[in-house]
C-alpha cells in the first residue's frame, strides 16, 4: 500500500502489520494525551507533587531525556567537527533520537508549569541570573538546530527526493551541516550544563549545592560531560533495540565499536571527575555547612548509600571499564550490559539531582519527604516514550535512516541463499 | 514617592520562649492576606500556610521533655553577603520574585509567575507555596476578603510578603502627613499585631530606635567565621535558621534555652561548643 514511500531496495513489514504496531503504541500515547489534558485543564492537583516536591517525576524525565539525547550533539560534534567519518552511518539516527528527546523535554515542560499559557514569560521577563532561563533559551535554540539537522533526512524520502528543490535542498543542507553541528554542540554545552547548574546553584540545599568556577557550579560541567558520555550509549541502545525489532543489522560493527569506545572513555573520565566532585562535596562542602554525609543517606525509607554505589560504581565505573576494554566492548553481550548500565546510571544521576534533593530535610527539625507519582504523572512521562517509538517506526519505514542497511542486509540475504 | 534617606531593612524577631503555639499568627496571616484553604487541611504538604508553626522538642524522655513552637514566615533572605541574591530570587527565571533593596522584602509577582516552582525547590525553609487548586471560599466569605491583597490564581507560587500592603499604606500615610519617616507602629505585620503573647517583634533592622534592632543588635560586618553571613545577631540569645548556609534571613529567633537555639542550624560533633564560645552564648546559660 505504501510501497512507493519506502526507501528503494529496503524491505519493510506489511502495512497492516505496521499499522497494528502503531495502533498499540498509539493507544498508550492517547492515554498519555488524556493525562496531559487533565493536567492542563484541571491543573497540577492531578499530580502527587506537593510543596516539598515542586520538582518531581517530570523534571527528572526532562533531565533524563536531555541527558540521553546528548548523543545527538556529541555524535554530530565527532562527525562534523572532529571529522570521524565512520559516524556518518549512525548520525541520522542519533539526530532522530535527539529530536525525540528534546521535543519530549519541551512537551513535558509545557505540562509541568502551573500556568502553561504564560510559558513565554521565561523569554519575555528573562532573569539572566537564573540557570532555568539559560536552559529555556539554549533548549529552544538547540531544538531548532535538531529540526534543521533532521530535515535533510526527511527530504531524502523516496517521493520527496523526486522534487528537484527538495533534492537540492537536502544536498546543500548536508553540505553546511558542520555549522549546525558546531552550533548544536555550543548550545548543548550550555543547556546541558545549566541543567546541572539548576541544582548546583541552590545554596539553600546542601545536598545539591556545589562550588565551582566563576558563576558555574561543578555540576554544570559534570552534566555536560555526562550527557556527552552517556548520550551515545543511549543511541547505541536504541539502535540495538531497533535492530532486534526489525530483525536486521542496521549499522556495521566497526561503527558501533568506535562509538562505544569513545563513550567508554568519556564515561571513564567523567567518573573520575564525578568521584572527585562527590568526595569534595562529602568531605568539605557539606560538612562546612554542618551536614555529615550520613544525613543524606540515612533515616529514611528509600535513599540509602545504595543509590550512591549504584550510580557511581555499578552504573558508572563498571560500564566505563567494560567499554574501554576492547574484548568486552566487542563482545555483544558485555557491550549491551555496559550500555544498559550506563543509561540507567545517568538516569539515576538525574533522579538524585532532582528528587533526592527534594527529599532531604534541610531544617534540623524537618523530616524526610518521600513521594510516589500519580498515574497522570506516569502516563505523561510514558507519553514521550510512545511518541518516540512511533516517530522512530515511521522514520525507519519511510526514510533512509541507516546508510548501511541495504549493504548489510544484501550480504545476509546472499549468505542465506 | 518618598525617597528614603537610608534603606529600610524590615525584619522580625520571634521569642520562642513566649510562643505558645496557639496558631493565632497563622490564622491572622491567612485572613489578612486572603490565603486560600482546602476543605481538608490535614495534609500540610499541599496546603498554604504563609506562617507555619513547627513543633520542636528536645527529644528527652519524661520528665525532662521540653517543647517549643517555632513560627516560620518567609525569611526574606538577603542572600550570600546580603547582596539581595536570595536563594529564590536568584533562580526565578521570569523575575517573578524580586528583592526590594529599599525594604529588604522579597516580593512575589503573582501575575508574572508561571509556576515552574524552581523558587520552591531552592528555598530551604519551605516558605513558598504553590496554588495546586483555584482558591475557593465558602459562600459569602469572599465578601470578607481583604481588598488590599490580590487573591492568587491556580498555578502560581505565593508566600509571606511581610504584609507589604501594610507597608504601602504606612508609606502613603507618612507621605500625606508630610513626613519621610514611617513610624514603627504604623507598619506592623498581621502576625505581629495578632500574637497574644507578644512573641513577635517587627520593625526596621537598620533603625536603632526600633525595638527589633535593639533586641537583635545585627552586626553589619561579615561574620569572621563565614564571610557569606552578614547581619548576625550580637545578642547571644538570638539566632537565625540555617544561618551557616549564608541565606541571611531577616527573621530572627530568640530563646533562653540552649537546645532550642541549637535546633536553628546543623552542627558537626563539637562545633556547637565552639560556636558558643566564639559568640558568647555559653555565658548566658
Amino acid at each position: 500500500m505504501d510501497a512507493a514511500l519506502i526507501p528503494e531496495g529496503a524491505k519493510r513489514c506489511s502495512f497492516p502489520k505496521f499499522m497494528l504496531g502503531i495502533a498499540i503504541v498509539g493507544a498508550v500515547l492517547l492515554w498519555g494525551v488524556y493525562a496531559m489534558l487533565l493536567c492542563w485543564f484541571k491543573g497540577l492537583n492531578q499530580t502527587n507533587m506537593n510543596d516539598y516536591y515542586g520538582f518531581a517525576l517530570w523534571i527528572w524525565a526532562d533531565l533524563a531525556v536531555i541527558a540521553v539525547g546528548g548523543g545527538a550533539f556529541f555524535t554530530g560534534l565527532l562527525k562534523y567537527i572532529f571529522k570521524i567519518d565512520e559516524l556518518k552511518n549512525i548520525i541520522n539516527f542519533a539526530v532522530i533520537i535527539g529530536f525525540i528527546c528534546y521535543s519530549s523535554a519541551l512537551l513535558i515542560l509545557a505540562i509541568d508549569i502551573g500556568q502553561p499559557l504564560r510559558g513565554w514569560f521565561i523569554f519575555w521577563h528573562a532573569n539572566v541570573h537564573s540557570m532555568l532561563t539559560e536552559v529555556a533559551f539554549c533548549l529552544s535554540c538547540y531544538f531548532a538546530v535538531l529540526t534543521i539537522e533532521f530535515i535533510p533526512n526527511i527530504l531524502e524520502n523516496r517521493q520527496l527526493n523526486k522534487v528537484p528543490f527538495f533534492h537540492h535542498l537536502a544536498h546543500n543542507m548536508h553540505g553546511v551541516m558542520a555549522i549546525f553541528a558546531a552550533t548544536g554542540a555550543f548550545l548543548s554545552f550550555f543547556h546541558q550544563g545549566s541543567l546541572g547548574g539548576v541544582a548546583g546553584v541552590m545554596y539553600g540545599r546542601p545536598f545539591a549545592f556545589r562550588e565551582g568556577l566563576l558563576i558555574w557550579p561543578w555540576s554544570f560541567f559534570l552534566f555536560t560531560w555526562s550527557a556527552a558520555a552517556f548520550g551515545p550509549c543511549f543511541t547505541l541502545l536504541v539502535t540495538r533495540i531497533t535492530e532486534a525489532v526489525t530483525g536486521k543489522k542496521l549499522v556495521k560493527d566497526n561503527v558501533i565499536h568506535l562509538l562505544a569506545k569513545i563513550s567508554g572513555w568519556m564515561i571513564f573520565t567523567y567518573m573520575i571527575a564525578k568521584i572527585i566532585d562527590t568526595w569534595y562535596w562529602a568531605y568539605y562542602t557539606a560538612p562546612g555547612l554542618g551536614f555529615e554525609l550520613s544525613h543524606f543517606y540515612t533515616s529514611n525509607g528509600f535513599y540509602g548509600y545504595w543509590i550512591l554505589v549504584a550510580e557511581v560504581i555499578v552504573c558508572g565505573v563498571i560500564p566505563g571499564l567494560l567499554l574501554i576494554n576492547k574484548s568486552t566492548r566487542e563482545n555483544p553481550t558485555f557491550r549491551l550490559i555496559a550500555i544498559v548500565l550506563a543509561v540507567i546510571g545517568v538516569c539515576i544521576n538525574r533522579w538524585v539531582m532532582v528528587l533526592q534533593i527534594m527529599a532531604v530535610p534541610v531544617m534540623p527539625f524537618d523530616t524526610w519527604a518521600l513521594y510516589i507519582p500519580s498515574w497522570q504523572e506516569v502516563a505523561t512521562t510514558i507519553l514521550p516514550v510512545a511518541y518516540g517509538i512511533i516517530l522512530i517506526a515511521v522514520a525507519y519505514r519511510y526514510l533512509p535512516v541507516f546508510p548501511q542497511e541495504l549493504e548489510l542486509n544484501r550480504r545476509s540475504e546472499v549468505r542465506e541463499s | 514617592m518618598i525617597h528614603d534617606k537610608k534603606a529600610h531593612k524590615y525584619g522580625m524577631v520571634i521569642d520562642l520562649d513566649k510562643c505558645t503555639g496557639c496558631g493565632t499568627c497563622t490564622v491572622s496571616c491567612m485572613s489578612e492576606n486572603n490565603v486560600p484553604f482546602k476543605e481538608d487541611e490535614s495534609d500540610k504538604k499541599d496546603s498554604i500556610t504563609w506562617m507555619r508553626v513547627y513543633r520542636l522538642t528536645n527529644n528527652k524522655p519524661f520528665p525532662d521533655t521540653e517543647v517549643a513552637f517555632l513560627p516560620r514566615p518567609c525569611q526574606h533572605c538577603g542572600g550570600k553577603g546580603d547582596h539581595g541574591h536570595s536563594p529564590c530570587v536568584s533562580v526565578c527565571p521570569a523575575t517573578a520574585t524580586d528583592y526590594g533593596y529599599d525594604t529588604g522584602i522579597v516580593s512575589q509577582i503573582y501575575t508574572r509567575c508561571f509556576g515552574c516552582r524552581y523558587c520552591m525547590a531552592a528555598c530551604p525553609y519551605h516558605a513558598r507555596y504553590f496554588n495546586w487548586w483555584d482558591p475557593v471560599w465558602p459562600e459569602g466569605m469572599e465578601k470578607y476578603l481583604s481588598p488590599n491583597v490580590s487573591p492568587r490564581m491556580r498555578g502560581v507560587v505565593e508566600k509571606c510578603s511581610f504584609c507589604y500592603h501594610r507597608y504601602q499604606l504606612a508609606r502613603e500615610k507618612a507621605y500625606a502627613s508630610g513626613s519621610d519617616e514611617i513610624p514603627e507602629a504604623d507598619y506592623q505585620t498581621a502576625c505581629t499585631t495578632a500574637c497574644p503573647a507578644g512573641a513577635i517583634v517587627f520593625g526596621d533592622l537598620n533603625n536603632p530606635s526600633h525595638k527589633v534592632h535593639q533586641i537583635v543588635k545585627p552586626d553589619p560586618h561579615p561574620d569572621p567565621l563565614n564571610p557569606d553571613v552578614v547581619g548576625k545577631s550580637r545578642n547571644p540569645k538570638v539566632f537565625r535558621l540555617l544561618e551557616r548556609l549564608g541565606t541571611n534571613p531577616k527573621v530572627y529567633y530568640m530563646s533562653e534555652r540552649e537546645w532550642v537555639r541549637k535546633l536553628g542550624d546543623h552542627y558537626l560533633d563539637g562545633e556547637w561548643e565552639k560556636v558558643k564560645n566564639v559568640y558568647g552564648s555559653a555565658s548566658h546559660e
